[in-house]
């Protein structure tokens, strides 16, 4: 990558963690997808967030994913709304149902959007994108 | 009197909208506020209560600065995206209603184009606070990114086409052309609207609303407060705000197709005692043209799934069965966040529509939508109830 990249990937938006979300940004740095699973009833959440919505007990667990899920929905995305994309688009984002029942909203790897399908499986992968920051990422099952 | 049929808008306001105003966005608040206040022959020492635009640098106590406000009773505001208008009318009503304030302005400004990029603002929205730490950083960023999958979704399983999206995207711009005070001017074919650039697919760039700078404001009164004032009173006959499941993230609602306004708009109907039959026209909160299709469905007008085929064949147009966006809506007039789309059907409802006016328009809708699926709507007639 030369310096000009670099510099412009330095401009995307990073996530700043809270209590709530920073076991989350952990555990994806090991390479786990974690969802929030509720200590009373055991109903799963993501995004992380304080309060079961079905039990309202404010303890959780994380729990780890299977990584398989199936297309929602998804867009390909050709205009670079912040610089520290520039150098991506067009890049492919899909909003997937994972089989533990929550959702996400990330970028399909090695496929173009025009293969996808609702209901297509998936399996989540991992990027590094800083010794900080590993971000999920999604491919064709 | 019920609650609802005891408020009516009686003043109406708005600047010339463009690309840079060259003004500050307290500025041109009060020149909306102002000529509102006017438009109802009232003083802005008159005014007992404000709700201002919650996305926005001007608070309430600038305007009381400004206009000297001797006493005001009521401040608050309803901070939900481009769906706040419609709520803010909400809450007027119920103030007025409660004998709290008889005299309500419900203003909002923006230099939404010269004062930086749509990108940018909406990581600053509280109510995008879980999108900026889960998604922004995965490159899913802007409003258009999180609504292509909804349009996508509605593609996939209903056969909407993009050439739907179009037909709203060209009656709009032509309603712009012929209202005069839009930003855009150029007409705009099914072909220029195929030719322009993807933005995120299916949202081409002529799907997408404008960013506008200006400002436009209204004044909702007692009813027999509206009795003296300058024009004829448009009476509030019905009004409610919905939130969809799961509003804290829009890719996180259970299903991307279903919108707070489903909610909302069978109890703003039961409260106007009307049905979408009796509606003679129609601003719809326009961001993108997806919305709106996804809007008539919510609202009733059609069953949900078939929005695409309705709004084919001029039924939105002017002199169609429901003639939508006469002043060029979020698309092609200005992206005021909804207020220049109650301003609009008020001048409709008062026959003050100039060369968009909708023939005998008695009852008219009006629709506010935020980002994250929230809803709201208003059903509003010609005349003291």
């Amino acid at each position: 990558m030369n310096e000009p990249e670099l510099s412009l990937a330095s401009l995307k938006p990073i996530p700043a963690p809270n209590p709530d979300t920073a076991p989350y940004w952990a555990a994806l740095r090991e390479h786990r997808l974690t969802i929030q699973k509720c200590t009373n009833c055991g109903k799963l959440r993501h995004y992380p967030r304080p309060m079961c919505d079905a039990c309202y007990c404010m303890e959780h667990v994380w729990s780890d994913a299977s990584g398989h899920g199936t297309v929602y929905s998804w867009t390909e995305t050709h205009h670079a709304f912040n610089p520290g994309f520039k150098a991506e688009v067009p890049y492919v984002l899909v909003t997937v149902d994972l089989i533990e029942g929550v959702r996400l909203n990330v970028q399909l790897r090695d496929a173009s959007a025009h293969v996808l399908e609702i209901g297509q499986a998936v399996i989540v992968g991992f990027e590094a994108l800083s010794p900080e920051l590993t971000v999920p990422v999604v491919r064709l099952a | 009197m019920s609650m609802h049929a005891s408020t009516a808008i009686t003043g109406i306001g708005e600047t010339r909208y463009s690309k840079n105003s060259r003004k500050s966005v307290i500025e041109l608040y009060l020149q909306a506020s102002m000529a509102a206040i006017e438009d109802a022959g009232l003083s802005p020492r008159d005014i007992d209560g404000i709700i201002p635009y919650s996305n926005s640098p001007v608070v309430a106590e600038d305007l009381v600065t400004n206009f000297g406000i001797p006493d005001l009773k009521f401040s608050a505001t309803t901070p939900l995206g481009g769906a706040s208008p419609v709520a803010a009318l909400q809450c007027a009503v119920a103030v007025v209603s409660a004998g709290l304030c008889r005299n309500v302005l419900v203003p909002l400004g923006r230099n939404g184009s010269s004062g930086g990029r749509i990108g940018a603002r909406v990581q600053e929205m509280p109510q995008f606070k879980l999108i900026g730490e889960f998604e922004m950083p995965l490159g899913a960023i802007a409003p258009a990114q999180l609504y292509a999958p909804m349009a996508t979704r509605h593609m996939q399983l209903y056969g909407t086409t993009s050439l739907q999206f179009a037909e709203v995207a060209v009656s709009t711009r032509a309603n712009a052309i012929a209202h005069g005070n839009a930003m855009m001017s150029k007409p705009m074919t099914v072909e220029d609207h195929q030719a322009s650039r993807m933005i995120s697919d299916p949202l081409r760039l002529f799907d997408c609303s404008l960013e506008s700078d200006g400002a436009a404001a209204f004044v909702l009164s007692r009813a027999d407060e509206a009795s003296n004032l300058r024009h004829a009173p448009v009476t509030v006959l019905g009004v409610a705000e919905g939130h969809p499941d799961s509003p804290s993230a829009i890719t996180q609602r259970p299903d991307l197709t279903k919108l707070g306004l489903a909610k909302a708009a069978p109890r703003a109907f039961a409260m106007a005692g009307v049905t979408p039959a009796d509606i003679d026209v129609a601003e719809i909160y326009d961001c993108f043209t997806y919305t709106v299709i996804a809007q008539l469905e919510a609202l009733g007008f059609c069953k949900v799934g078939e929005g695409g085929p309705f709004i084919e064949g001029g039924t939105i147009r002017l002199g169609g069965k429901l003639p939508v966006n006469t002043h060029g809506g979020l698309l092609s007039q200005a992206h005021m966040a909804g207020m220049n789309h109650i301003v609009e059907l008020v001048r409709q409802l008062r026959g003050d529509g100039g060369a968009t006016q909708v023939a005998g328009a008695e009852v008219g809708l009006v629709t506010g939508y935020g980002d994250m699926g929230d809803g709201s709507v208003a059903i509003l007639a010609r005349g003291a109830a």
